[in-house]
């Protein structure tokens, strides 16, 4: 029965629980921009070759790189660079917050 | 040198000697099969045969990852399209690139932290166990099938291209063999061998790659522009070929293809499996700052070599080889380095093919002993090891199965079955982990309509579409039942599973202890208490 287990009793509380609350509210503030950002450079780069394959033929200066190779490889560069990110921010931001949380779960656990 | 290298070298892949091809390939398997028994363990733990007892490390889940995800589409399919259609090649690799932001961002860590061995697990975490658990066993066996078959289909002509064979029993006979692989790969080595496997695939693809890569810029004394102006130079379409529009001509088919790719890899049962084989949330979030790595990187060396391949070997000598587009990168080895090198990277193919064909395998048996058969059928009481035993023989079934598929799709056009797989992962399945990790009024009912409604949908469309009638590149060219347009069913079937599962929650009604089963869900999957740890050994 969930109504009396204590660990569901007790994630009820840390749900609710302003901690929480702010490690929920951390989360959604990095994670949300960013993936706008990503699927939106993404589908714009994927309908302007569908629907403007001129524009991605413009060359740069007499070479044979064309704005189409520079936005592809732009795709490459911001994809390195928010993995990086995510990663120090992960690792500086949010884990410092949630780890507190998950012994505090824990002992809740073993105190079962 | 350089001149006389691109010019003198007309490769013709009948002057290559398909011994060399045999012993470097013989090789692979001796090593591999030889670790496999190694690390393999008769009475494996369920936590052992599916998760490899999560022992392995991020970097090496991570290579693993890269090696489960680069199939030999990624390699031969992304250089040959490169070579001969350009750009439009080089749409593909991104995103099939951009796609492992997903993963990181959203999907990653919180399904480590909430799941044990199958998606299923997180997605029936706080939903209804049976019924969600059947739907997404469903669509991982679905996944599953459609890319085996794809992955086995290739197997049977790239070997027969690479060791010169022309004989149709000779296809039939390397699909068998590397079905036979798979299943020893997979019932001794479990999750553990698999993984070996896939490792040291990934290092030897990678590093042919970047060798190759090398040796094409050191031609072009590493100027890019000098490699591009090359290649236009040997290409029919001249200047076309730098910008899209050569292979996909309808923009909107190309977006649809596009969603899936991106949308489809967090989706994919064998890819979300890897998770479980790290010891934490922590090591997962390493696995794919690795993957993200090593792909883009291996990506980027395919945009040289297709290039390359343009330029030193041509186009029109790859679209007439034995094999066409997917001749190119062992072509180009041949006219870089000679037969033995060609053998080397031929081998290297057959290994990616090997690696991913175990992966997808011990996903699917994975899925069907541990959710349709412990799960649903037994209830959760099952007696120990006899849950491992029903994967084992599972393992036989598939890889039967997929023997017997690869020898019939071997002829047909099954490249879109690679794609489909991804717009079923996209549609089926990442909907409703996003929504039961992020929305939390989401039930049952919501879950059920988008699965079913996002798979269903995805299959129809494909049976309608002109891959599969009514054109003459079509499954059935004779027939003509495509009254759906475009080639990928993802424009359509992904927005609708995503609009299913809002209205299926919505007009459904939640279960009693749906609050309390979120909070438990969500506290656990942000904070990682509770979840999984490595196992003793």
């Amino acid at each position: 029965m969930p109504e009396s287990d204590p660990i569901a009793e007790r994630s009820v509380a840390m749900q609710r629980s302003p901690e929480f609350q702010r490690l929920r509210r951390t989360f959604m503030t990095f994670i949300l921009p960013m993936t706008i950002v990503f699927l939106a450079w993404y589908l714009a780069y994927v309908l302007i070759a569908g629907f403007a394959p001129d524009f991605f033929a413009i060359r740069i200066g007499g070479s044979n790189i064309n704005l189409g190779l520079l936005f592809g490889l732009g795709q490459f560069v911001t994809t390195f660079a928010i993995t990086m990110l995510y990663s120090r921010w992960a690792n500086r931001t949010y884990d410092p917050i949630a780890e507190p949380l998950a012994h505090e779960m824990e002992r809740a656990e073993a105190a079962r | 040198m350089s001149a006389e290298l691109a010019s003198a070298a007309t490769p013709d892949l009948q002057q290559v000697d398909p011994v060399i091809n045999m012993v470097v390939f013989a090789a692979f398997v001796a090593v591999t099969l030889f670790i496999v028994f190694r690390v393999s363990r008769r009475k494996a733990t369920e936590n052992e045969f599916y998760a490899a007892g999560r022992s392995f490390s991020g970097r090496q889940n991570g290579i693993a990852i890269a090696g489960d995800y680069l199939s030999a589409a990624s390699f031969l399919g992304i250089c040959g399209a490169i070579a001969v259609a350009g750009y439009d090649g080089f749409l593909y690799s991104i995103g099939f690139l951009v796609a492992w932001l997903v993963a990181l961002l959203l999907v990653a860590e919180l399904l480590r932290n909430t799941g044990r061995f199958t998606m299923a697990d997180v997605l029936s975490f706080r939903l209804k166990q049976r019924p969600v658990r059947m739907a997404a066993a469903l669509a991982t066996l679905t996944v599953c099938f459609f890319y085996l078959v794809a992955q086995m289909a290739g197997a049977g002509n790239l070997v027969a291209l690479l060791m010169g064979f022309t004989d149709p029993i000779a296809k039939d006979i390397t699909i068998a063999i590397v079905g036979g692989l798979m299943i020893v790969y997979v019932i001794f080595g479990g999750m553990k061998g698999t993984t070996w496997v896939q490792i040291i695939k990934a290092v030897l693809l990678i590093a042919g790659a970047g060798i190759l890569t090398l040796m094409v810029l050191f031609i072009v004394q590493f100027d890019f522009n000098e490699l591009l102006q090359r290649a236009i130079d040997q290409s029919p379409e001249g200047e076309a070929i730098l910008a899209p529009g050569l292979k996909y001509t309808n923009p909107i088919d190309f977006l649809s293809l596009g969603l899936a790719l991106v949308l489809g890899t967090a989706g994919l049962p064998h890819v979300l499996m890897r998770f479980y084989t790290v010891p934490s949330a922590k090591e997962a979030r390493r696995s794919v700052v690795w993957a993200i790595w090593l792909i883009g990187i291996f990506y980027l060396f395919t945009l040289v070599l297709g290039f390359g391949a343009g330029a030193l070997v041509g186009p029109e000598t790859i679209a007439g080889a034995a094999g066409g587009e997917n001749a190119a990168a062992p072509l180009l080895a041949l006219a870089l380095g000679g037969p033995v090198l060609m053998a080397v990277i031929s081998a290297i193919a057959f290994a990616t093919i090997l690696a991913v064909v175990a992966g997808l395998a011990i996903t699917a048996a994975t899925s069907f002993a541990h959710d349709i058969y412990a799960s649903i059928i037994k209830r959760g009481d099952v007696a120990p090891g006899a849950e491992v035993k029903v994967a084992r023989i599972t393992v036989v079934v598939i890889g039967i199965i997929a023997i017997v598929g690869g020898i019939v799709a071997q002829n047909q056009n099954v490249a879109f079955l690679v794609a489909l797989a991804f717009a079923v992962a996209a549609s089926a399945n990442l909907p409703t982990i996003l929504y039961s990790l992020f929305w939390r009024r989401f039930n049952t009912g919501g879950a059920l309509w988008s699965m079913y409604g996002g798979l269903i949908s995805c299959v129809l469309l494909i049976v309608l579409s002109p891959a599969v009638s009514g054109r003459e590149t079509s499954m059935f060219p004779d027939a003509d039942f495509a009254i759906f347009p475009l080639s990928n069913p993802g424009i359509v079937s992904i927005p609708l599973a995503f609009v299913l599962g809002i209205v299926g929650t919505l007009v459904t009604k939640p279960s009693a202890d749906h609050a309390v089963k979120q909070a438990e869900m969500e506290v656990r999957s942000f904070t990682g208490a509770g979840a999984e740890k490595a196992s003793e050994h």
